[in-house]
């Protein structure tokens, strides 16, 4: 069974249709990819997933429940969290605090060593740990997004833009890191204009436009079709 | 001499009350950004409940042919107090404020206005407490407890200090070292980003209101405790305008911090007190205001407040 199903999904800001009905799949254990220039609804796809706006139709299955229009602590609680576009930190909070935030939903006995996980996966943030979130560089502050998304314990990580505003060095490191997480069974659905990056990273990738879906195959043969080639990889 | 400390203490006294006060009013604004104009009407709230309450347990009018309440019965109507002007405060949150959750913050603006119009009014009813002035309870003995450079110590006095104390310490506690805490601090700096981390939003919103109401409602006790005679009516002006140096006090520690509310609090009460002592007294409201048109001017983030940069 599909980890998450996305149906015919509708989703409007006022008057303008950011989503016009797309569909798409995660399959358990993959890293699936969402790529396309800004403004296609990529992002949108991911706050309808965490709930942040309300379908205006179509269904989202998470193991084979509905979940479109949920509340979105409701939705940490069933096994997504995301890593939110712009890193999302609580600037204002210890590093520390914000990974305790993570597992704000958890009173099992396994968080200390999930987060000793996450710092073993980001070693900067142990070195930061009781420094105030808002000193972080930008890399670190993505770093410290992703491991506090990863503090929920999600059967499905949502990463939104990731490399966003981070130099090369520092992308591919969040990017080695992602498929080390992705290795230890998270299954994750990622954004990003960086479609060379994701391309690379995903198993599946889809193309959005404007609201829509318009290519869908698995990454690897994306990245070697002309038109992805030519639109989004800067080849051809 | 004497006299300085006196005021000394009186300021203290009155602006641990604006602390108090002046916590609902940043918490709320904290996690809202909206100010909540009916704060101050929670105050009056809390000491006309003060004053229902001793009634019901038996606690007379100034003592009356019993003479003071036993401490047990105090304290039992200051957490009575608080429990219902809590519920309150939930129960405004949940009608007035929720429902325009997602509506621009001028509508929250002048809904809060009309509850606390609401609330004036309607205090007024014949039933609930009356157009006229109220007697306050004798709650405690009127006992000077000690006497340091010619100056007596009041009981009320320690009364007052030490439960502001207990309650700013517990306040410290409850925001800086609890889940819930770290939650209210986390829906203040972005609700959307703490809804991802599962926090419950509306949940915190509520817990924030009712926190802030039984803070107010325990300043308007303590405001019981410390001016004993007749309570005015809920729409007197008197009630407004201790609200508003609240207010103040709230706006000069840096509206949002709460640490600011409890330092601005006790400077707002120094500084009426002291001006009031050494300076024209009938002034006394206008050094206030001109404290907050001076921090406004200089240091409009207020003492402890930052004007926060946020990194992209």
């Amino acid at each position: 069974m599909s980890l998450l199903v996305i149906d015919n999904l509708q989703v409007n800001y006022g008057a303008i249709k950011a989503l016009r009905g797309i569909s798409l799949k995660v399959e358990p254990g993959q890293i699936v990819t969402l790529i396309g220039s800004n403004g296609a609804g990529k992002s949108t796809t991911l706050r309808a997933i965490s709930g942040l706006v309300k379908p205006a139709s179509g269904s989202i299955l998470f193991e084979g429940k509905p979940i479109g229009g949920a509340a979105p602590h409701k939705i940490v609680r069933l096994g997504i969290s995301q890593a939110p576009e712009g890193r999302g930190i609580f600037a204002n909070l210890t590093v520390a605090e914000n990974l305790a935030l993570g597992a704000f939903q958890r009173r099992d006995a396994g968080v200390e060593a999930d987060r000793e996980k996450a710092l073993g996966l980001f070693p900067r943030l142990r070195e930061r740990f009781q420094q105030n979130a808002g000193t972080l560089s930008g890399g670190e502050q993505q770093m410290l997004a992703i491991a506090r998304a990863l503090m929920a314990r999600p059967r499905l990580l949502l990463l939104d833009e990731p490399s966003l505003g981070l130099a090369p060095q520092v992308t591919q490191t969040i990017f080695r890191i992602i498929r080390d997480i992705n290795a230890s069974g998270t299954t994750i659905l990622l954004v990003e204009q960086n479609a060379n990056m994701a391309l690379d990273v995903a198993h599946h990738a889809y193309v959005l436009e404007v609201g829509e879906i318009v290519l869908s195959d698995a990454a690897a043969k994306l990245a070697q079709s002309d038109e992805v080639r030519k639109h989004y990889l800067g080849v051809g | 001499m004497s006299s300085f400390l006196q005021t000394l203490i009186d300021g203290v006294t009155v602006g641990g009350l604006y602390a108090l006060i002046a916590l609902g009013y940043t918490m709320v604004y904290g996690i809202l950004k909206f100010i909540n104009f009916a704060h101050s009407d929670i105050f009056t709230l809390g000491a006309w409940m003060t004053l229902t309450i001793a009634g019901w347990l038996g606690v007379q009018a100034g003592g009356g042919a019993t003479g003071p309440a036993a401490w047990y019965v105090g304290v039992g109507v200051l957490v009575l107090t608080m429990v219902f002007v809590g519920v309150v405060g939930f129960v405004i949150e949940r009608l007035a404020y929720r429902p325009l959750r997602q509506a621009p913050k001028l509508n929250v603006l002048i809904t809060a206005i009309g509850v606390s119009l609401f609330l004036q009014n309607f205090g007024q009813l014949k039933f609930i407490f009356g157009t006229d002035p109220a007697p306050t309870p004798l709650l405690l003995p009127g006992v000077t407890l000690f006497s340091v450079g010619g100056v007596s110590i009041q009981l009320v006095d320690v009364a007052v200090i030490g439960t502001s104390l207990v309650l700013m310490l517990g306040m410290e506690v409850l925001i800086f070292r609890t889940r819930m805490g770290s939650a209210m601090r986390a829906v203040s700096f972005s609700t959307r980003n703490a809804s991802l981390m599962g926090i419950n939003v509306d949940k915190v919103i509520s817990f924030t209101f009712v926190i802030g109401a039984m803070l107010a409602a325990a300043a308007g006790f303590l405001y019981t405790l410390k001016y004993p005679g007749q309570l005015k009516q809920t729409a007197d002006g008197m009630w407004v305008m201790l609200g508003l140096k609240a207010f103040v006090a709230a706006v000069v520690g840096g509206i949002g911090n709460v640490r600011g509310a409890v330092l601005g609090g006790l400077l707002i009460g120094l500084i009426e007190y002291l001006s009031v002592a050494y300076l024209k007294s009938e002034y006394r409201d206008a050094y206030v205001f001109a404290i907050l048109i001076l921090v406004l001017l200089f240091r409009p983030e207020g003492i402890l407040g930052r004007a926060t940069v946020e990194k992209v």
